[in-house]
């Protein structure tokens, strides 16, 4: 088991290395730089600039000193924040974007997950077809499109909630619904077929035929057999979701990580892209690692190093 | 055309049961008035080839029946209680309890994320039997041991994909048995196994009868099989019964026209070497438009013109009935 994890935090650190090393020639392949702007900007100016932020030197000369500087968890400056550091932005913006992630994760799993066993289980009865309903809606409108929709009914309409910031949980509902709505409506439907495929596998006629329960049948016997997809999905979704939303951030004005993500592409403040994308690479991998560890638990078959 | 009679009323008996599987292109009768009874302490084989109905009717009796499949008429009386009538919980406490099935494939009848154990303890558990974990745990080992199973105490632990065929199968007859039913159903047990596998689950069966005292249908589309273990056999063929009789009455002197056509498709013990099989030609009927007359009167090589018009009625004395419009007294010899 030790053995495994160690294996695996190995591949994960080439996977991490790959990563950097690809974003950071990628990037600067791109035409532009942090200091290009619409207003033409005096050469000597531009060259003071380059200097400081030592974008003069030769590339593999940056791309060392970015490497040495990452190892100790040192992401640079801004290019375009004057005085503030890339940790900076993550230590002040990840809180936001992580507990609203947190709380969409948490109503994707509660919600998710029991409307899809009572689909599969009421199979084509009315509530399955509503559910089914609403979920392929769910996947079909962009985040962007819900949340106005949310806030133009719950909150300007019925004045339930409210319509920006995260002060209390009122101000959690409609930013978590909007974040997760795609992701609920994908979980609701792949528990809903991969419950069905369990239950149309021999060993539930055997479980029937000694007499276990419908409930048994379905909350011990099919449930687990059917919770490896689920897994493999809901694992790297937790990255993705506490690494913040552009669109929802924006419609709610979270003070989240989300904004940063886009802007520092377009502004070509390389070292908040890199720092960023690397936090999000390393939070997809340790969701992969635990996602691989649960694979275990759920089945023997695939238990490691026993 | 005579009754196969019984002194004592027999354990489970089956009258006039239909069978409809209600699917988008129509109904296709899958079972159309089948009647068989089996007696206490009594192995019967129900034999046919894929599509007889032969599995649809063990479902039908212990009502496990898949969507879209009904009970369209007739009755099944277990112990002088109508199964058809039971509420679903009284039907749900007598699986597994008085009447177990045992299924054809144990690769996949097994769940593979609980361990082999887990799988036995769980029949004891949901009817109730035991009251402690440790006596239960004991109880299963003690199945396994019955079984077959080497070593049945440390194997208790093992997951059923760390079992072969064979002793996958042996610990589904063991969680079959495990609470001793009176009546085990086993739908094609050995088909899925290797031949000389087969030989040895047999022989646990047949070995457990005898100590269970339990009934046994054992559903099979080899005649071998039946011959071994069972002292009746029924042959379906479409849905229907077309021949019942004593095991060694049937083999000695087969009535229905299918009967023999199965019996010239086994090799004969000692027969002569280049003896030729001769397959049936043809395929069973389509259930889904049920023919009026016989279901065989396609394939059959003695069909007759009331053959096609009206299905047979039984014919036969004792214990041996088949359903065959040739063996009517008027039929051309």
């Amino acid at each position: 088991m030790a053995r495994f994890i160690l294996d695996r935090v190995f591949s994960i650190a080439l996977t991490l290395a790959a990563v950097v090393t690809l974003t950071f020639f990628m990037m600067h392949t791109v035409p532009g730089g942090p200091f290009a702007q619409d207003k033409e900007v005096p050469p000597e100016v531009l060259r003071a600039l380059e200097a400081k932020y030592h974008l003069d030197e030769p590339l593999y000369l940056q791309y060392v000193n970015y490497v040495k500087g990452l190892l100790v968890w040192d992401l640079g400056p801004s290019f375009q924040k004057i005085g503030v550091s890339v940790n900076d932005i993550i230590k002040q913006s990840m809180p936001a974007s992580a507990k609203l992630g947190a709380v969409a994760f948490v109503f994707v799993l509660l919600v998710g997950i029991p409307a899809g066993i009572y689909s599969a289980v009421r199979r084509d009865s009315l509530p399955d077809q509503a559910i089914r309903f609403v979920a392929t809606l769910g996947q079909t409108i962009p985040s962007f499109v819900l949340a106005t929709l949310l806030i133009y009914v719950f909150s300007s309409k019925l004045k339930i909630f409210p319509t920006f910031g995260l002060r209390t949980w009122k101000h959690f509902v409609l930013p978590s619904i909007a974040l997760g709505g795609y992701s609920l409506s994908f979980v609701t439907r792949l528990v809903r077929s991969s419950m069905l495929e369990a239950l149309g596998q021999d060993y539930i006629m055997t479980a029937r035929a000694k007499g276990v329960p419908e409930f048994q049948v379905f909350f011990k016997h099919a449930l687990r057999n059917s919770l490896i997809p689920v897994v493999t999905y809901i694992g790297p979704l937790i990255a993705t979701v506490v690494t913040g939303s552009f669109v929802v951030e924006k419609v709610f004005a979270i003070p989240g990580m989300g904004k940063f993500f886009v802007d520092s592409i377009t502004n070509r403040d390389y070292t908040v892209l890199m720092g960023l994308t690397i936090l999000d690479a390393i939070l997809l991998c340790a969701a992969v690692l635990i996602v691989d560890l649960l694979y275990g638990l759920i089945d023997p078959r695939i238990r490691v190093g026993k | 055309m005579s009754a196969v009679t019984e002194a004592a009323a027999p354990l489970l008996d089956v009258k006039g049961l239909n069978v409809s599987f209600f699917t988008h292109v129509g109904e296709v009768r899958a079972i159309r008035g089948v009647d068989f009874h089996v007696n206490a302490r009594e192995t019967v084989g129900i034999v046919g080839e894929s599509g007889s109905g032969k599995s649809v009717t063990s479902l039908a009796i212990l009502r496990l029946l898949p969507y879209p499949g009904r009970v369209t008429s007739g009755g099944v009386t277990f112990r002088g209680e109508d199964l058809l009538q039971k509420s679903a919980g009284a039907m749900r406490a007598l699986r597994g309890d008085e009447i177990s099935m045992v299924f054809q494939d144990p690769m996949t009848s097994l769940n593979p994320v609980f361990t082999i154990g887990e799988q036995i303890v769980e029949a004891l558990a949901v009817h109730k039997k035991k009251k402690g974990a440790r006596e239960a745990r004991a109880k299963a080992i003690e199945m396994l041991n019955l079984v077959g199973i080497p070593d049945a105490a440390s194997r208790f632990g093992a997951y059923p994909h760390e079992f072969s065929g064979g002793m996958r199968q042996r610990a589904m007859i063991a969680m079959a048995l495990v609470c001793e039913p009176s009546l085990l159903i086993a739908d094609e047990p050995t088909t899925a196994l290797d031949v000389t596998i087969q030989a040895q689950i047999l022989e646990v069966m047949k070995d457990l009868r005898e100590k269970t005292g339990a009934s046994v249908i054992l559903i099979t589309h080899d005649l071998a099989v039946v011959s071994e273990t069972c002292s009746r056999i029924i042959v379906m063929y479409g849905g229907q019964v077309m021949e019942e009789a004593p095991t060694r009455e049937l083999f000695e002197n087969p009535l229905h026209p299918y009967t023999r056509g199965l019996m010239r498709c086994i090799p004969a013990q000692g027969g002569a070497a280049r003896e030729r099989l001769v397959p049936i030609p043809g395929t069973p009927p389509d259930l889904l438009k049920p023919p009026a007359g016989c279901p065989f009167v396609e394939r059959c090589g003695e069909a007759m013109r009331i053959c096609l018009a009206s299905r047979p009625v039984f014919y036969g004395e004792g214990r041996h009935r088949a359903a065959c419009w040739r063996l009517d007294p008027e039929a051309p010899r």
